[in-house]
Parts: structure tokens; C-alpha cells; sequence
């Protein structure tokens, strides 16, 4: 019944949406590495930028993929301000507070965009998501191929941003030891908006990404998020590495799941892991050098 | 150089530092004294913007450090290397020592880089591994180098001989005296009261927040009320 051909286009499927759930994840990673919090706020602004792309291509008529560098440097800017001058005074140092703040952050978001978009699906229009690739015996979409190399473009790049900055270095130094970075005169808060930004930055081009071929609703955040979050906890919170390679087999995991269990059970297969990995190993797959 | 003069600080309510002066002249070294727990590093953190001041002043090179953020002191070339180290364990000694320019000497990197690898060799071999995979003697030499990386103007060291063998602390007290003869100002804070003596210019004991004895480091030496209380004699 599942012939190899089937099999491997499944799992090739798999790995292309993997690597944008990669990137929704990275920014979840980043932040909790680096500021120790959980951003109960990632998947609401996950929305916001699905929302900014969608307007991007259908008020103002801009090709998506053209819109993702502005529309990262324009998230960029807002998750500073965010963390600058709304989550960091708000929480006064307190995690817990951080955590709460977040959390109403991501409801206020959520209502603004319902009050403004009501709870209607929208796609971007044209017949885009349909276009196909041949490679050997295989079908691939082409929105989901480009999302693919985009992604482990933009994965790279902040890999290097880490190692090769002094922003970046500053950034993995302030995730380890706080003090002794104040001490090499980093601006601990600085760094902290910086990651917060940079976590919003990769959400706008996971969006992007996303946007050709899937819907956005004010609501559509969450789903994507709870996925990230399972990537996250399996690739070990707070590793980059851990992420991207999560991301992937996640993806692989959900395209052979809806492939043997039927489209709407795909998803079970990533809980099941999910459940797996807390039982078996509560650090993650690379949660040891985290 | 430095200048503080009834400095009050301390954590919430409790008040470590109660009215401290302390002067500080170039090319100085300042050995700062005291029995555990009597607030030498809460000084410390206070010179470098970590615990906010409660009222006194402290004067930089001339320039009050009131509302200075610990980034604005470093720039200005006040370089604390704290107790404990706190070197980045998760990234390698050359990226730690890097980081030692993050505000201060950039451009002076590769310079700088080569002089504290040949102050500390051991740093040179291992510049690529973790550093908290490193010695205790050698993440105190990366903690001291790292600090070195900024070109400092005066170099506040918290306890570096603490933990050490004996031989590496005479090591370090060579060092630091080495330093100050190429012309470092340096604040040293110690559990080695002899030691500092021998090597300080002048020097204080911190007692009851506050600095109870002051003078050249030679004359505390031959204190007998010094000698009773901290050496024993
Ligand atoms: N973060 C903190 N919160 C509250 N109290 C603190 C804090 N850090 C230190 N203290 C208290 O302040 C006092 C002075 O501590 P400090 O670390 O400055 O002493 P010290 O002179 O450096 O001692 P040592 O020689 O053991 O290093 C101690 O009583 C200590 O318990
Ligand atoms: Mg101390």
C-alpha cells in the first residue's frame, strides 16, 4: 500500500515543514536560553506576523517573499521595544511576573486581532501554493521547498550572528553569566530586547514562509506554538543545534504520522514524543550541553 | 585616581557599607583587608555599578560615578575581576578574552590578545577550549586576563588567590606585582594578609562597614593590634 516513492515523499514533505517549524521554535529557544523564561507570547505574535504578511501581500500587493526581510527587521524593532519598555519594567527582574506578562501580553494580542479581523480564515489569493516541483520521481511544492532553504538559511545565519558577533557572543555570555557580563560592561537589559527581537525577527520569517501555503486566523498562532514547544523540550530548551534538528524530525514525525494514521491524526505521532522525551529523556535530545 | 568618601550601600534593608572613605592615588597598589563577611565585595560591587549607592560619593579620574551603569564604569576603564571568577563556562577561553574588549579597547584586541597570552602561556594552548572546562588557577588567569583585555585604568582583583596552591598564589603575587610596575593601578582585595602587605603601597582593614585602619602597607605591617587580630602573632 505505501510504496517507497510514497514513503519518501512523505518524509522529504515532512522535512521541508520541519525546518519553518524549526524557526518558530529557534525564537522560543533563544528567549528561554538567554532570559530563562517561557514567552507565552511567541505564538499570539507568531499571528501578528502571519497577519503582517498577509497584509503585506494582499492591501499593499508586495510579493511575500520580498516582504520577509522588511518584515523582519520591522519585528525586530518591535520585540525590543517589547522586551525594553513592556515585559522587562513590567516584571522588575521577578520571572514570575515575566511569565504572567507574557501571558496577558499574548491574550491582548489575540482579542485586538479578533476585534479587528473577526475570527474569518484568509489565505493569500492566487494559485501560488499549488505550484509544484518535479524532483526524480517525487512532487514537491514549491512554496514548501523555498520555505525549506529560506529556513536553514536563516538558521545558519544566526548561528553565526552567535559565534561570530560580539553582539552574538555578548548574547550566549549574559545566557550563562549575568554578572560577569555586567562586569565586561554588556548591558545585561540591551541584550536581553536584543534576543527578544531577534526571537520576533525569526517568527516574521517563519510567517513568510508559512503564509503560501497555510491560513491565517487570530488563533492560528497557537497551534504552531505547541508544536515549537515539543521541539523545544526535544531538542533540549535553549539549544539552537537542538532545534533545528528537532524541528525536522518533528516534521518528518507528522508528515509519516498523517501519512499512516490519516491527516488529522498527524499530529498525535508529535504528542506521542513529546510524552516519550519528558519520560525518557527530560533534558532533550541535546538538553546535556544546554 | 579614586576617591570615595562616606559611601553607605548594602542588599534591601541591610546596610553593609556605613560610610566608607578610601583614597586611591596612581600607580598605586591598595591592598583592602577584612575578615569574612564584612562587605569587601559588596564595596566592590558598589565601585562597579552592580549595587546601586545609598548616599557618599565616588569619584573616578575625577568624574562622580553617581547613576553610572556598570557598562558607563567599565568605559571608563574601571575593571573589576570579581571573586568566584565568573568567567562564560559555555564559550571558549579566546571568545571569554575577547569579550574583555566588548566596551573598552576594541580596537586593541589583537594587541592586547597577545599580551595577555604571553602573561598567561597556559591561556595560548588552550585557547580553544571551554573555559569551564578549565583549572581553577587557570579560569582565575582567564577571570585576570579577561580583565586585562580592557586596558584597564585601575584593576579592582577580589580575592585571586583564593583557592590556589601555594605555589600558583606566589605565582599571582609576582604577577600583580609585575603589572603595577608596568604602571596599573590596582585595588586589591585578600584573604593573604601577609602576602598583600609585602606587595601593597598602602592599605586598609574594612570593619563595621567602614575602613578602621589606613596607612603605607609597610607601617600596618608593624601594627601589633594588626598582628594580634589578623596574623596571629
Ligand atoms: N546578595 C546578597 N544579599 C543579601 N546579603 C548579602 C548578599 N551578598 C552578600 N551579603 C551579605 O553581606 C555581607 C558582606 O558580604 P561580602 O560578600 O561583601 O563579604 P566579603 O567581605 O567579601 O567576605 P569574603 O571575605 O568571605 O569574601 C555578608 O554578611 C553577606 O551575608
Ligand atoms: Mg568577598
Amino acid at each position: 500500500m505505501y510504496t517507497p516513492a510514497i514513503v519518501a515523499e512523505a518524509m522529504v514533505n515532512g522535512l521541508l515543514t520541519g525546518a519553518v517549524y524549526a524557526l518558530v521554535a529557534l525564537g522560543l529557544t533563544l528567549v528561554y536560553g538567554v532570559l530563562h523564561i517561557i514567552n507565552f507570547a511567541h505564538g499570539a505574535l507568531l499571528t501578528c506576523a502571519m497577519f503582517a504578511v498577509w497584509a503585506a501581500s494582499e492591501l499593499l500587493g508586495i510579493n511575500v517573499y520580498l516582504a520577509i526581510p522588511p518584515l523582519a527587521l520591522i519585528f525586530l524593532a518591535l520585540g525590543y521595544a517589547l522586551q525594553r519598555f513592556v515585559i522587562g519594567p513590567a516584571s522588575r527582574g521577578d520571572d514570575a511576573n515575566t511569565l504572567l506578562v507574557t501571558l496577558g501580553l499574548s491574550i491582548a494580542i489575540e482579542n485586538a486581532l479578533l476585534a479587528a479581523f473577526k475570527s474569518d480564515t484568509r489565505t493569500l489569493s492566487g494559485d501560488a501554493a499549488f505550484d509544484v516541483v518535479e524532483l526524480g520521481p517525487m512532487l514537491l511544492s514549491r512554496p514548501r521547498l523555498i520555505g525549506f532553504a529560506v529556513a536553514l538559511v536563516v538558521a545558519l545565519l544566526l548561528w553565526a550572528l552567535l559565534r561570530r558577533t560580539d553582539s552574538g557572543k555578548a548574547i550566549r555570555a549574559v545566557a550563562r553569566e549575568k554578572m560577569g557580563a555586567s562586569l565586561m560592561g554588556i548591558d545585561v537589559r540591551h541584550i536581553y530586547a536584543l534576543t527578544f527581537g531577534i526571537g520576533c525577527a525569526c517568527l516574521a520569517v517563519a510567517a513568510g514562509l508559512l503564509l503560501p501555503t497555510f491560513y491565517v486566523t487570530p488563533r492560528v498562532g497557537q497551534a504552531f506554538v505547541l508544536v515549537a514547544f515539543t521541539i523545544v523540550v526535544l531538542g533540549g530548551m535553549g539549544s539552537v543545534a537542538g532545534a533545528l534538528l528537532g524541528g525536522l524530525l518533528i516534521g518528518v514525525v507528522e508528515s509519516l504520522g498523517g501519512l499512516l494514521l490519516g491527516e488529522s491524526l498527524g499530529q498525535a505521532g508529535i504528542f506521542v514524543i513529546f510524552i516519550l522525551v519528558l519520560l525518557l529523556r527530560p533534558t532533550g535530545l541535546f538538553g546535556a550541553r544546554a | 585616581m579614586l576617591e570615595i568618601t562616606g559611601l553607605r550601600t548594602g542588599y534591601g534593608q541591610t546596610e553593609i557599607i556605613r560610610g566608607l572613605d578610601l583614597a586611591i592615588a596612581p600607580g598605586q597598589i591598595v591592598a583592602v583587608l577584612g575578615a569574612n563577611g564584612v562587605g569587601k565585595t559588596t564595596l566592590n560591587k558598589a565601585l562597579s555599578g552592580l549595587l546601586p549607592i545609598w548616599s557618599g560619593t565616588i569619584q573616578f579620574e575625577g568624574s562622580s560615578l553617581a547613576g553610572a551603569t556598570p557598562a558607563d564604569i567599565v568605559a571608563a576603564g574601571l575593571i573589576h575581576v570579581p571573586e568566584g571568577r565568573k568567567i562564560f563556562p559555555n564559550m571558549s577561553v579566546l571568545e571569554n578574552l575577547e569579550l574583555g574588549s566588548y566596551r573598552r579597547a576594541r580596537l586593541h584586541r589583537r594587541t592586547n590578545l597577545d599580551r595577555a597570552f604571553t602573561i598567561f602561556p597556559r591561556l595560548r594552548d588552550r585557547a580553544s577550549q571551554m573555559a569551564g572546562t578549565l583549572s581553577g588557577g587557570e579560569q582565575q588567569m582567564l577571570a585576570i586576563g579577561r580583565g586585562l583585555m580592557a586596558e584597564p585604568r585601575l584593576l579592582i582583583l577580589d580575592e585571586p588567590s583564593l583557592g590556589l596552591s601555594p605555589l600558583l598564589v606566589e605565582e599571582m603575587f609576582t604577577l600583580i606585582r609585575t603589572l603595577n610596575q608596568e604602571g596599573l593601578t590596582i585595588m586589591l582585595v585578600e584573604q593573604n594578609v601577609v602576602q598583600s602587605l609585602d606587595i601593597a603601597d598602602h592599605a586598609t582593614i574594612l570593619e563595621n562597614g567602614q575602613c578602621s585602619i589606613q596607612g603605607p602597607a609597610a607601617e600596618l605591617a608593624a601594627n601589633p593590634a594588626l598582628r594580634r587580630a589578623y596574623l596571629g602573632l
